[in-house]
C-alpha cells in the first residue's frame, strides 16, 4: 500500500509541476491577449508536451507491473468484478469530495471561483490572480496524474493516449456542465457507459470502429442543444 | 536603394510578387540545373513535391478565411479536404460500379463503369460541395465561441476521417472503399478538340514529356494565385471588413447590425470551398483518396502555417506555408539528415522528421508568446495587438487608425468603415 500512496503522490506532485510550469512559461504573458491566442498556444503546447514524451519513450505502448490485484470480488453471471476495477471508485469517490470541499468551502476554493468570473475585479479585491490561477493548474495537473495512475493500472499508455483521453475528458466535462465538479463525474460515467455499450453490445451498436464518431458525435449535439451540460449552469460561453 | 525609393509606395508591394510568378513559373525548368549538396537544405524540392507544397498553400489560404479573417479557431479543418478529396473520388472513378455516366472526361474510356465527370468541373463541385458541408458544420455551431467552437471543430475533423475509413459498409453499400481508399482517380485534361485547336495537353499522363508533373504544378500555382486573388478580393469586400470586425469584437459588430451567424458562416463555406478544391486536386494529382491522408495533425500543420505567416497576412501565409510544407515534404528528412552528418556524432543520431510536430508546436508557442503578428504581419492585425499590449482601449478604434497612419487615406482605409 505504500508503493501504491507513494505513486500516486510522486505523479500527482510531477503533473502539478508540469502543468503550473507550461502555465508560467506560455499563458501567463498572455493573460491580455485576445482569447485565440491562449487557444492556440495551449494546441501548440501539447503538440510539445507529446513530442517531449516521445522522444522519452518512443512510439510503443508502456505498461506497470499491476499495481492492484485484479482478483475478482464478486461474479454475478457472467460478469465479473474485480478489484482494480473497483479501485478506480475508491479513488474517485474521495477525490471528488475532497475537490468540492476544496473549491466550495475553501478561501483557496473562493478566489478560483472569483478569478474564474471576473478576473480584474477579484483582483481588485485583494485576490492574488496570478497565483490563483497557477494554483488552478497545479491541481489540475495534479488530477490528471492521478487519472494517469488510475488509466495505467487498466491499460497500456503511449507518448498520445493523452490527446485521445483530454478529448474524451472534455467531452464528459461538457456533457456534464463545465464548472461542476459532480456534473463532470456523471459526465464520465456516461461517455464510459455509451463506450461500453458501443462496443460490446452486438446488436443495434455500430461497434467499436464509430466510437470515437459517437463520443464526439454526443459532444457536438450537447453543445448544440444544451451547452450548459445536463448538471451545469448556463454561462455566457455557451449559448 | 535609389531605385526602390523611385518606386511609388503604392506600387512596392508588387514588386515582390512581380519577381516571384515567374520565378514560380518557369521553376520546372531550372529546379534541375540546381545544385544537389546546398548546406542545411540539400535540395530544392522536385516538381512532383512543389505540386504537394503548393496544394498545403492552397489550404492555408483558405483556412487563414477563417481563423485569420473571422477569428474562428478551426481545428478540424483537414475534415474539408477529406471531403474535397472524396468527392473527387466519388465524381471522377469507378468506385460506383453500378453506375456508367459520362460527362466531359479525357482518356477514359466510355464503357469504362462508374461515375467520370470532367476533373475541371469536379474541382469546382467538390469545392461546391464541401462548402455546403461547410455551412452543414457550421450552423450548428457557429453559435458557439472561443474554446467550445475549437473543440467541436476538432470534433468534425475526427469524426469525417473516421467515416471514410469505416464507410465502406454502409449497411452493406460500399461508399467510400475504406481503408483502401478510392482509386484510381481520372487525370484532368484539354482532350482532343483543344489539343488540336491550341495544343493544350489531351490528358496529363506521361504522353506529356517528361511527367505529368510539370503541369499539374501549373495547374496548381494557377489555383493559387486564384485562390490568392480571391481572398485578396474578399478581405477589402463588404463581407470581408464584416469578418474582421466580427474578429476584433462580436458583440460590438453585433451592435453595428452585422449579421453573425450569416458572416460566420460565410467564412467558414469559403474556406471549405479552398480547402474542397484542395483536397480533390490531390486526390486527382495522387490518383487516389485514401483515409490515411485525413490526420487530425494536418489541421494543426496548417494552422501552424496561418500562425507563422500571420493570421490574416495572405502573403505571409503562403510564404510560412510553403517553408513548412516544404519541411513536410522533404525539408525536414533533408535537414535532419544534413545535422545527422555533420552536427551529431554518430552515436546520437536523430531521427528529425519523427519530431515533425513537436517542432510545429515549438513554431506555434513561440510565435504566440513573441511575435503574435507573424512572419508578415497584416497591417490592420499589427496595429490591433500592438494596441492590446498597450492597455484598455479607451479611444474609438477606427478614427484612432485611419487618422495618423501615413499613406492610410489614399487607399481608401477611412472608408473601409463596416456600414453595418
Amino acid at each position: 500500500m505504500g508503493g501504491l500512496a507513494a505513486t500516486f503522490v510522486i505523479v500527482a506532485a510531477f503533473g502539478a509541476l508540469v502543468n503550473s510550469t507550461i502555465e508560467f512559461v506560455a499563458y501567463r504573458r498572455l493573460r491580455n491577449a485576445p482569447r485565440l491566442a491562449v487557444l492556440i498556444t495551449a494546441v501548440g503546447m501539447s503538440f510539445i508536451v507529446e513530442n517531449i514524451s516521445l522522444g522519452i519513450y518512443d512510439v510503443n505502448a508502456h505498461s506497470i507491473p499491476p499495481l492492484i490485484s485484479s482478483a475478482n470480488i464478486f461474479t454475478i453471471g457472467g460478469v465479473h468484478y474485480s478489484w482494480d476495477a473497483f479501485f478506480v471508485i475508491l479513488v474517485t469517490a474521495p477525490v471528488l469530495v475532497l475537490l468540492t470541499w476544496l473549491v466550495k468551502s475553501t478561501r483557496q476554493g473562493k478566489s478560483m471561483r472569483a478569478t474564474s468570473q471576473d478576473p480584474e475585479a477579484a483582483a481588485i479585491m485583494g485576490i492574488d490572480v496570478n497565483r490563483t490561477i497557477s494554483f488552478a493548474f497545479a491541481l489540475a495537473g495534479a488530477l490528471a496524474g492521478v487519472g494517469a495512475v488510475l488509466f495505467l493500472v487498466e491499460f497500456n499508455i503511449r507518448y498520445d493516449t493523452g490527446f485521445q483521453l483530454g478529448l474524451i475528458a472534455f467531452t464528459a466535462a461538457v456533457l456534464g456542465g463545465i464548472g461542476n465538479l459532480s456534473g463532470a463525474v456523471v459526465g464520465a460515467l456516461l461517455i464510459g457507459l455509451i463506450q461500453a455499450f458501443n462496443e460490446g453490445l452486438s446488436w443495434f451498436a455500430p461497434g467499436s470502429d464509430w466510437t470515437r464518431s459517437l463520443v464526439f458525435a454526443i459532444l457536438i449535439a450537447i453543445l448544440v442543444f444544451r451547452p450548459e451540460g445536463l448538471l451545469g449552469e448556463r454561462t455566457p460561453e455557451g449559448a | 536603394m535609389a531605385e526602390w525609393r523611385r518606386i511609388p509606395p503604392r506600387y512596392r508591394g508588387w514588386v515582390p510578387l512581380l519577381v516571384a510568378v515567374p520565378l514560380a513559373v518557369t521553376y520546372p525548368f531550372y529546379v534541375t540545373g540546381l545544385p544537389t549538396n546546398i548546406p542545411v537544405i540539400l535540395t530544392l524540392p522536385t516538381v512532383h513535391d512543389s505540386v504537394t507544397i503548393l496544394v498545403f498553400v492552397v489550404m492555408a489560404v483558405g483556412l487563414n478565411v477563417v481563423v485569420g479573417y473571422a477569428g474562428l479557431l478551426d481545428l478540424g479543418y483537414v475534415a474539408f479536404y477529406a471531403i474535397g478529396a472524396y468527392t473527387a473520388g466519388w465524381l471522377a472513378s469507378g468506385q460506383f460500379q453500378q453506375i456508367n455516366f459520362h460527362f466531359g472526361a479525357v482518356g477514359v474510356n466510355s464503357s469504362e463503369t462508374g461515375i467520370h465527370i470532367s476533373v475541371w468541373l469536379v474541382l469546382l463541385l467538390a469545392g461546391v460541395v464541401t462548402a455546403i458541408g461547410g455551412i452543414l458544420i457550421g450552423l450548428p455551431t457557429l453559435r458557439l465561441r472561443g474554446d467550445y467552437l475549437a473543440i467541436v471543430t476538432l470534433g468534425f475533423g475526427e469524426i469525417i476521417p473516421q467515416f471514410v475509413r469505416n464507410g465502406d459498409d454502409l449497411h452493406g453499400f460500399d461508399l467510400t472503399h475504406g481503408t483502401f481508399g478510392i482509386s484510381p482517380i481520372d487525370a484532368p485534361g484539354f482532350g482532343q478538340t483543344l489539343h488540336n485547336a491550341v495544343g493544350l495537353p489531351v490528358r496529363y499522363d506521361n504522353s506529356f514529356p517528361p511527367t505529368p508533373d510539370r503541369l499539374f504544378f501549373w495547374t496548381v500555382l494557377g489555383i493559387l494565385l486564384l485562390t490568392v486573388f480571391c481572398s485578396m478580393r474578399l478581405r477589402d469586400s463588404r463581407l470581408g471588413r464584416a469578418w474582421i470586425a466580427i474578429r476584433e469584437d462580436e458583440t460590438a459588430a453585433g451592435a453595428m447590425g452585422i449579421p453573425l451567424m450569416r458572416t460566420k458562416t460565410w467564412a467558414y463555406a469559403i474556406g471549405a470551398f479552398f480547402g474542397g478544391i484542395a483536397g480533390a486536386y490531390v486526390a486527382t494529382f495522387n490518383s487516389g483518396a485514401f483515409p490515411s491522408q485525413f490526420d487530425f495533425n494536418i489541421s494543426i500543420f496548417l494552422l501552424c502555417m496561418v500562425i507563422l505567416g500571420g493570421m490574416g497576412s495572405i502573403w505571409g501565409v503562403v510564404l510560412a506555408g510553403t517553408i513548412l510544407a516544404w519541411l513536410n515534404v522533404e525539408g525536414l528528412a533533408n535537414i535532419g539528415s544534413w545535422l545527422n552528418s555533420n552536427v551529431f556524432p554518430s552515436s546520437h543520431q536523430i531521427d528529425v522528421p519523427k519530431y515533425e510536430f513537436g517542432i510545429y508546436g515549438i513554431i506555434i508557442v513561440l510565435m504566440m508568446l513573441f511575435r503574435p503578428i507573424g512572419l508578415i504581419p497584416e497591417r490592420r492585425r499589427k496595429r490591433e495587438i500592438e494596441e492590446g499590449s498597450l492597455g484598455p482601449l479607451d479611444e474609438p478604434l477606427y478614427e484612432m487608425r485611419g487618422a495618423d497612419e501615413p499613406g492610410a487615406g489614399e487607399r481608401g482605409e477611412s472608408e473601409r468603415i463596416p456600414r453595418g
